[in-house]
């Protein structure tokens, strides 16, 4: 009977340390998938490179078409981001573009997403205008043709139109930080 | 400003007073003071009085839309209608966590106050179990979701509310929900107090019955208020998605049908001791999941409010506090609630409750999979899959086939031993529905054989039901619930097997032709109102006997924060809803036009509402079902 009985509590903290390994194990898997990044950028899978298609869309204050490809040739690095005026995180996200538009060999592109004209100008007066370019994106195709989520994105290119970085939301200071060492260089 | 403090000061003391209810009920349990349990009572209903004073407070501060709070200032605007600043409440993390609990409180004090017939520690352990989750919700929402942060200087306008919030189903789908999920606190702590106390018996179960029954149909409210509002709001055509949100209100219902079945059993035949036990822990752990899946942002949804990993760190620690503490109260009071060796025959209620549980824990298992599988693999391997409903199709489809079968026949069995005789009935049944297959299949365009045994056993299940009904001495909760299953799942049936739906890019004037019907575009309207305008179009349907239909789709745009929805234009009739939507392409002049039909849409509606009903008879019910 006694050697029943030590066999049955043996069973039992057996059984007890498995399913205690096995909430361990859950409990870090949750924990880990809550600090990981929720942004899924297929392109960036295995460290492949990718290149933004060109495009032409008309400048807010000019209405002049303008191409991509022309005006990246001006700088090495150009960042494009994508905004609206309705964006509420583009408002914070403003004074870091302008912290960084003033790099010698960066230029700043901004694509006014699905936007009025009237609240884009306004925008800009309140707030600032970091970019060289604002390219108005009225129906929100080409930002599609680019790959973008939303608003607002941002993304990091050279010369040959190359992405070296793509930050979905709002960029932070940590993004500016690494945006300012590749410009740098 | 000064609210805003108040509101805090009130929620600090509400902690206070939990803490105060806790040390009563510990002390109480050595002792045996009539004065604590007195002290007990009043610091419960002040813990309960506080939280309500800090609820009013906020829900004040919204009505005046006072910018001051953060929580206001995100959610509110001072344009938006009264209606839709009151749910604006809980239409936000922080807001949502205190109606949480509110009603929180209010169960615990129910609970003491309805319990007076039974042991005393029982009561005890279970008020202090439950505090523990009282006390874990205060500091969650002090520590990491303040309701009533302030902003200063004091911004002149407000964020708004989420546009796709702002609807009436939606307004009263979260409190109705949280009912539904808080009730399974009581259970959780009720089932743990029964297990210290070795009162897991038959009274426990009659006792608890009353909560399973309560969280059950009010999670079923829930869940069909979620529902109605992805028809209507969503714009997509669809009631269900399973999208991880959806599914995880789904969990903790499964296992509390689960639970609601096996607690009969326990009532009746004094059986599945340890199994009614594992059932409540574990509905409670799902509602808790449910709340760290959603609050934590691991799902990216419309339900997600905000991102912050902080607040899900919080919920998981505690999620798993809760988890090992009644897994070590599991482990050490097993003994004291022993098994009935009872024998069970085959041919019983007891074995269909069995069948019953396994089904409902296979579906359980494959919803869980599907939920956390992909969050698994992410974390595991960085690869992104998601999980939709080819999947839950693949593997519940078939499996509900012998369920059905089993759910017709399970009611009719006897408790302890069935005996089967040979009766002309069981031909008439299988007559008759194999004539209403027949009948069914006749009219459906989409024929193959699992669809041919699935409405076999549907038509079987819904006649052997219906007939329960006449019966004597019968149960008609029972039946009215499941015969709102069996409607449910016939609507649902045939709902997706002949939808219909065709995508158009039309201009203004332009038609098109959808099976029977003729569908014009007439014109376009704008309009302005006070928290959105909005561009309606006017669509003739035409069907061949020339009866004319008006729809009315609209695309609204928002003013505060500017967002534009799609509200589709739903001609709901007794056998078919039609449904539209438009969106805009160019220039308010090209839009893109989606015609659906939808048969049965509004019997999946009823026939959710007469489960719940079913659930309210048997809430109200004071008669005893002994069979």
């Amino acid at each position: 009977m006694g050697v029943h009985l030590r066999f049955l509590v043996k069973k039992k903290i057996t059984l007890s340390f498995l399913i205690l390994v096995f909430f361990v194990f859950c409990f870090l898997v949750f924990n880990k998938a809550l600090f990981k990044d929720k942004i899924y950028s297929p392109d960036f899978k295995d460290g492949k490179t990718n290149y933004l298609v060109d495009f032409s869309l008309p400048e807010l204050y000019s209405s002049n078409e303008i191409k991509l490809s022309e005006v990246i040739e001006n700088k090495d690095f150009s960042i494009i981001n994508i905004w609206a005026s309705w964006c509420v995180p583009c408002r914070e996200e403003n004074d870091l573009l302008k912290s960084i538009s003033s790099l010698s060999s960066l230029q700043i592109i901004g694509i006014n997403y699905k936007d009025r004209k009237k609240n884009s100008i306004k925008f800009l007066n309140d707030y600032g205008n970091p970019f060289k370019y604002n390219l108005v994106d009225k129906d929100g195709t080409e930002s599609i043709n680019l790959g973008a989520y939303g608003v607002p994105e941002t993304f990091l290119i050279n010369k040959n139109r190359k992405i070296l970085i793509k930050i979905i939301g709002p960029i932070n200071d940590k993004d500016v930080k690494q945006i300012r060492e590749i410009v740098n260089g | 400003m000064i609210l805003s403090n108040a509101g805090f000061l009130s929620l600090l003391l509400g902690l206070l007073s939990s803490f105060a209810v806790f040390l009563c009920s510990v002390l109480n349990i050595k002792k045996n003071l009539l004065n604590l349990e007195n002290k007990i009572y009043k610091f419960l209903t002040l813990q309960f009085f506080f939280v309500v004073i800090s609820f009013f407070i906020l829900l004040y501060t919204f009505i005046i839309s006072d910018f001051s709070n953060e929580t206001v200032y995100n959610n509110s605007h001072s344009t938006k209608p009264i209606f839709y600043k009151i749910t604006g409440l809980w239409g936000n993390h922080e807001g949502s966590l205190l109606l949480w609990l509110l009603v929180l409180t209010s169960f615990v004090l129910f609970f003491f106050f309805s319990s007076k017939d039974e042991p005393k520690n029982f009561r005890l352990y279970t008020v202090i179990f439950h505090q523990i989750i009282v006390i874990g919700f205060f500091i969650f929402v002090l520590k990491t979701s303040n309701p009533f942060d302030i902003l200063f200087p004091v911004p002149s306008e407000g964020l708004g509310l989420n546009p796709i919030l702002q609807d009436p189903a939606l307004a009263i789908h979260p409190p109705i929900l949280y009912v539904g999920y808080v009730g399974t606190s009581i259970i959780f702590a009720s089932a743990l107090a029964a297990m210290v106390t070795g009162y897991v018996n038959n009274l426990w179960a009659k006792n608890l019955k009353k909560w399973v029954l309560i969280s059950w149909t009010f999670l079923t409210g829930g869940i069909l208020l979620g529902s109605i509002w992805a028809y209507y709001e969503l714009g997509w055509g669809g009631f269900w998605f399973w999208d991880p949100v959806e599914n995880i209100s789904l969990m903790p219902w499964l296992s509390l049908t689960a639970l609601l079945h096996c607690i009969l059993t326990l009532e009746k035949r004094d059986l599945f001791k340890n199994w009614s036990i594992i059932l409540s822990i574990v509905t409670f752990m799902l509602s808790v999941s449910g709340t760290f899946l959603v609050r934590s942002g691991i799902l990216n949804s419309v339900h997600t409010f905000a991102n912050d990993p902080s607040r899900g760190i919080y919920i998981l620690i505690f999620l798993f506090v809760l988890i090992l503490m009644s897994f070590v109260i599991f482990f050490i009071f097993e003994n004291k609630n022993l098994e009935n060796k009872k024998e069970i025959f085959f041919l019983s209620k007891e074995t269909s409750v069995l069948i019953n549980n396994w089904f409902m824990i296979y579906f359980l298992s494959v919803v869980l999979i599907g939920t956390v599988y992909p969050i698994f693999l992410d974390v595991i391997t960085s690869e992104k899959i998601s999980v939709g409903p080819p999947f839950y199709n693949k593997l519940l489809i078939p499996f509900l086939i012998p369920f059905f079968l089993f759910m017709s026949v399970g009611p009719n069995m006897s408790w302890i031993k069935t005996n089967l005789k040979f009766k002309a009935s069981y031909i008439y049944y299988f007559l008759l529905t194999s004539a209403a297959t027949i009948i069914t299949i006749y009219f459906l365009t989409q024929k193959d054989f699992l669809l041919i045994i699935l409405i076999f056993s549907l038509v079987f299940l819904s006649i052997k039901t219906l007939t329960n009904f006449f019966k004597n001495n019968t149960n008609h909760a029972q039946n009215l619930s499941h015969l709102g299953f069996a409607m449910l799942m016939l609507s649902i049936l045939f709902n997706s097997i002949s939808s219909t739906e065709i995508i158009k890019n039309i201009k203004v004037g332009e038609s098109f032709i959808s099976k029977n019907e003729k569908i014009t575009f007439e014109e376009v309207k704008t309009n302005e109102k006070k928290n959105y305008s909005s561009i309606i179009g006017t669509f003739e349907v035409k069907n061949k006997n020339n009866k004319i239909i008006k729809l009315y789709p609209e695309i609204r745009i928002y003013n505060q924060p500017v967002i534009a929805t799609s509200e589709a234009a739903i001609k709901t009739t007794l056998f078919k809803d039609r449904f539209i939507t438009i969106n805009l392409i160019k220039d308010e002049q090209l839009f893109n036009v989606r015609y659906q039909n939808k048969p049965f849409m509004i019997w999946i509606w009823i026939s959710t509402l007469v489960i719940i009903f079913g659930g309210t008879f048997a809430v109200f019910s004071k008669k005893k079902n002994y069979s």
